[in-house]
């Protein structure tokens, strides 16, 4: 006997454990398998680019952290440095290192936190998540010894950084870069070729190529996708250009490759800040800039290989002492475009997957 | 490094396609109106040597005048970029084709600057608010809507 199936619509989110945020899909879905998916953002808008233009350029440093809240120096970095474009001003060496060095391990808590929750996705419930939190809380430390905060850190500035390195930061620094590759060595051991791992990830959730591209794709789901694009080498900003490094790239596009690419990337990142730490020069580390100052009419844009994609920040200055317009390039809100394509003839366990392996921060996403 | 495309280069591929009176270079922006915008885009896309594949970012700005779209093209080909500026003069009823044919990325971000400016873009596949709801007052990053009213 043939069985017929009525399409069911229901509501994934706004607040469902998968959506590591506030965040809806209205799935219409024909037994297990998604028909038509839409996405509803919103929940978390701040309008935080409406709040800039009321603020001088420094306030709105703070602002940006609550951008991508799990890489706040990132924000800050790439916000920074179109200020810095717009207004002329020289950042110091030491300065310029500091910050890739704050970036980096930014972007190694960002790629722990995005693989954990995909596991978690995927039914592991905590466990390799655990495992990644450990190193994570150790380089939130890091960032606290110096910033003082743990998560919002505020601490980069126009010209600089608000503070140089604390005595006990390098030592603890080095401390954990000789821990991390035996900690992504067991991270490799446990799920690398996990029989549960591979069945639900690898050839699930495709992204081509040629859609990743078209639909404005970046960071490690656009490099998964066999596109070799990375802003510190195609574009390299600060000192990139300086160390040796690789852009791991996958093949597929698949849910598989986008957490290869992640690993890969932990360990170029530790390969970066090594070389960072072992050249860090002496000297001052911000030159100064009034707290209110009047940036000349005109426009920058400058972007940053973010640990979700390609953060930029579009500024235009009237002359005055606040910012006429800022504009984010959200990573997070553009690596969602081609989701409809990702998720349709998928059933709905793996819709859950497919969503996580992208990682976003809803923060970004509304701003 | 991403390279700035050169005027030269530009006006060697429009100059078949488009007349050279519906685009203008503004420093390192080429400029152009609605009317032009789609079919510069088709141009620009598939030019060899050009090939701007991958559009990273739109936004608008509201001067008093006019509003201003603003394009930034990649091509991961070539490494190179290209900022593209659509002006709007007419602020009661601002209205410019839609690329998201052409580029699938430009669909969200489309959908944000209706949201938030105001501004149609004609030909869109779903031109619906992003982040407010419908029915939501005004259009909150134009410059006379005002903080806190």
């Amino acid at each position: 006997m043939a069985h017929s199936t009525d399409s069911v619509f229901i509501n994934l989110g706004p607040v469902h454990p998968s959506t590591h945020g506030v965040f809806r899909m209205r799935a219409h879905i024909d037994g297990e398998v998604i028909t038509d998916i839409e996405p509803v953002f919103g929940y978390l808008h701040r309008g935080i680019e409406k709040l800039a233009e009321g603020k001088s350029y420094r306030q709105v440093i703070p602002l940006t952290d609550r951008l991508d809240y799990v890489a706040s120096m990132n924000n800050n970095l790439a916000y920074c440095m179109a200020v810095e474009k717009l207004a002329g001003i020289e950042v110091p060496e030491r300065a310029v290192y500091i910050r890739v060095i704050m970036a980096e391990l930014q972007r190694i808590i960002s790629h722990l936190l995005g693989i954990g929750s995909f596991f978690n996705d995927m039914g592991t419930f905590f466990t390799p998540f655990f495992y990644m939190f450990i190193q994570k809380e150790k380089i939130t430390d890091l960032l606290e010894m110096v910033s003082g905060q743990r998560l919002l850190f505020n601490y980069m500035r126009f010209g600089g950084v608000s503070h140089d390195l604390p005595d006990p930061f390098l030592p603890a620094l080095s401390q954990f870069l000789r821990e991390m590759p035996a900690e992504i060595d067991k991270y490799e051991r446990l799920l690398k070729e996990n029989e549960i791992v591979l069945a639900r990830s690898r050839n699930v959730g495709v992204l081509s190529r040629e859609m990743a591209i078209n639909s404005s794709i970046s960071g490690p789901v656009l490099r998964a996708s066999g596109v070799n694009w990375d802003i510190r080498k195609a574009d390299p900003y600060s000192c990139y250009d300086r160390f040796d490094f690789d852009v791991p790239t996958g093949s597929n596009g698949d849910c598989y490759d986008r957490y290869r690419v992640r690993i890969e990337e932990l360990r170029q990142s530790l390969r970066i800040l090594e070389q960072a730490v072992s050249k860090l020069p002496k000297g001052k580390v911000i030159n100064p800039v009034p707290l209110r100052f009047k940036p000349p009419v005109g426009e920058a844009y400058s972007h940053i290989e973010g640990n979700k994609g390609e953060l930029g920040f579009y500024i235009v200055s009237d002359g005055s002492d606040k910012p006429y317009r800022m504009h984010v390039r959200a990573p997070s809100l553009l690596n969602l475009s081609a989701l409809r394509e990702m998720l349709i003839g998928w059933k709905l366990a793996d819709a859950i997957i497919i969503f996580g392996s992208i990682d976003i921060c809803l923060g970004e996403v509304d701003r | 490094m991403t390279i700035k495309l050169s005027r030269e280069i530009i006006n060697h591929s429009l100059h078949e396609h488009v007349s050279s009176t519906d685009y203008s270079f503004e420093s390192e922006a080429v400029v152009t109106d609605s009317a032009s915008l789609v079919k510069i885009c088709e141009v620009l896309k598939s030019a060899p040597g050009i090939e701007l594949d991958y559009l990273s970012s739109v936004t608008a700005v509201d001067y008093p005048d006019y509003f201003e779209v603003v394009y930034l093209f990649y091509s991961i080909k070539h490494n190179h970029s290209l900022t593209l500026k659509v002006r709007c003069p007419d602020k009661q009823q601002p209205d410019i084709p839609s690329i998201t044919p052409l580029y699938n990325g430009a669909n969200y971000q489309e959908r944000e600057i209706y949201d938030l400016f105001g501004i149609s873009f004609v030909s869109h596949p779903k031109l619906r608010r992003i982040f407010l709801w419908e029915g939501y007052p005004g259009h909150p990053l134009r410059k006379d809507y005002g903080i806190g009213s």
